[in-house]
C-alpha cells in the first residue's frame, strides 16, 4: 500500500473539514422531523391552562346581577300597581 | 310573615355577603381546582329551582282541582322564580363546564332535560302573559307536568351516561366542603322564600286592582 506524503494528507484533511463546515448550515437549518409518536404527560403545563378565576367571578357576578335585577323588576311592578290604585282612588273620590 | 320579612331580608343579605368567605375557605377539589367552587352557587340554585317548581306544581294542582285563586297567585309567582333560578343554573353550569370539561355545553341527558325544564316554565309564563282568558287553567296543567319532570332531571345522571357529576356528590361531601355548601343552600332557600313572598304580594295587589277596575266599571265605586 502506497503511503501518501504527510503534506498531502494534511491538505486533504483540511479540505474535508472545510467542505463539512460549508455544508453544515444546510443540515442545521432543516425543519425538525415530524412527530413519530405522542408522549403522554400527567398534567397540562400551567401556561396552557384556561384560567379558572374569570369563570368563577363571572358565575358569582351573574347570580348577583340576576337576583338584583329580578328584585328591581318586582319593585317596579309593585310601584306601578300602587300608582294605578292611587289614581283610581282619586278618581272615585272626585266623583 | 310581614313582621319576619325585614329581619329575614337582613339575615339573607348577611348570609350572601358571608358566603364568598365560606366558599374561599372551603377545600379545593383535587381534579377541578378553583373552578369547582362554582358548585356552591350552582347546585343551591338548582335546589331553589326544584323547590319553586314543586311549589308551582302543587299550587297549580290546588287551583285546577279546587279553584282557589290564592293558589293560582302562588303558582304564577313560583313559576317566575323557577325561571330565575333555572337561568342561574344554566349560566353558571356552562362556566364551570368550560374549564372542567373543555366545552361550554354538551347535549347530554342532564343538561338537555334541565334546559327543557327551564323552557317549560318559560312557556308557562308566556301562556300566562299572552294566552288570554282561560290561560290560567292551561298554565296550571303545564305547572303540574313541569313538576313531574323534576324527578327525571334529578335521576338522569344516575340512569344515563353523562359528563355531569352524579347525585352521590352531595351526600358524600367531605367536612371541608359540607359546611360551605349547606350554608349556601340555606341562603338560597331563604332567598327563594323572600322572593316568593314579594312576588305573591305583587300578584295580590294586582288582583285587588282588577277588582277595583271591575267595581268602577259596574259603577259601584
Amino acid at each position: 500500500m502506497r503511503t501518501l506524503p504527510r503534506q498531502t494528507m494534511v491538505k486533504r484533511l483540511l479540505t474535508l473539514v472545510f467542505s463539512l463546515a460549508l455544508v453544515a448550515p444546510a443540515f442545521g437549518f432543516q425543519p425538525p422531523a415530524g412527530l413519530s409518536g405522542f408522549e403522554p404527560v400527567t398534567g397540562v403545563p400551567p401556561s396552557e391552562q384556561l384560567p379558572a378565576a374569570p369563570l368563577l367571578i363571572a358565575a358569582y357576578a351573574f347570580v348577583w346581577v340576576a337576583v338584583l335585577f329580578y328584585v328591581w323588576t318586582i319593585w317596579r311592578r309593585l310601584n306601578k300597581v300602587e300608582k294605578e290604585m292611587q289614581a283610581l282612588e282619586r278618581r272615585s273620590r272626585a266623583r | 310573615m310581614r313582621k319576619l320579612f325585614v329581619p329575614l331580608v337582613i339575615v339573607t343579605a348577611l348570609m350572601f355577603a358571608y358566603a364568598p368567605v365560606m366558599i374561599a375557605n372551603a377545600l379545593f377539589e383535587s381534579t377541578m381546582g378553583l373552578v369547582q367552587k362554582i358548585f356552591y352557587f350552582h347546585v343551591p340554585a338548582w335546589f331553589a329551582m326544584f323547590t319553586s317548581v314543586f311549589v308551582c306544581g302543587a299550587a297549580s294542582a290546588i287551583y285546577l282541582f279546587k279553584g282557589r285563586r290564592e293558589a293560582d297567585r302562588i303558582a304564577v309567582s313560583a313559576a317566575e322564580i323557577a325561571v330565575l333560578f333555572g337561568a342561574i343554573g344554566l349560566v353558571t353550569g356552562p362556566l364551570w363546564g368550560r374549564k372542567a370539561w373543555g366545552v361550554w355545553w354538551e347535549w347530554d341527558p342532564r343538561l338537555t332535560m334541565a334546559f327543557l325544564l327551564e323552557l317549560i316554565f318559560l312557556a308557562y309564563l308566556l301562556v300566562r302573559t299572552y294566552g288570554g282568558p282561560g290561560s290560567d287553567k292551561l298554565a296550571a296543567a303545564m305547572g303540574i307536568f313541569g313538576m313531574a319532570n323534576v324527578p327525571f332531571v334529578y335521576v338522569s345522571v344516575n340512569i344515563w351516561r353523562t359528563l355531569h357529576p352524579k347525585t352521590t356528590v352531595v351526600p358524600t361531601l367531605g367536612p371541608g366542603m359540607r359546611g360551605a355548601f349547606w350554608f349556601c343552600v340555606l341562603a338560597f332557600m331563604l332567598l327563594f322564600g323572600l322572593l316568593l313572598t314579594l312576588r305573591v304580594r305583587l300578584q295580590e295587589r294586582r288582583a285587588t286592582l282588577d277588582e277595583l277596575y271591575l267595581a268602577e266599571e259596574d259603577g259601584a265605586v
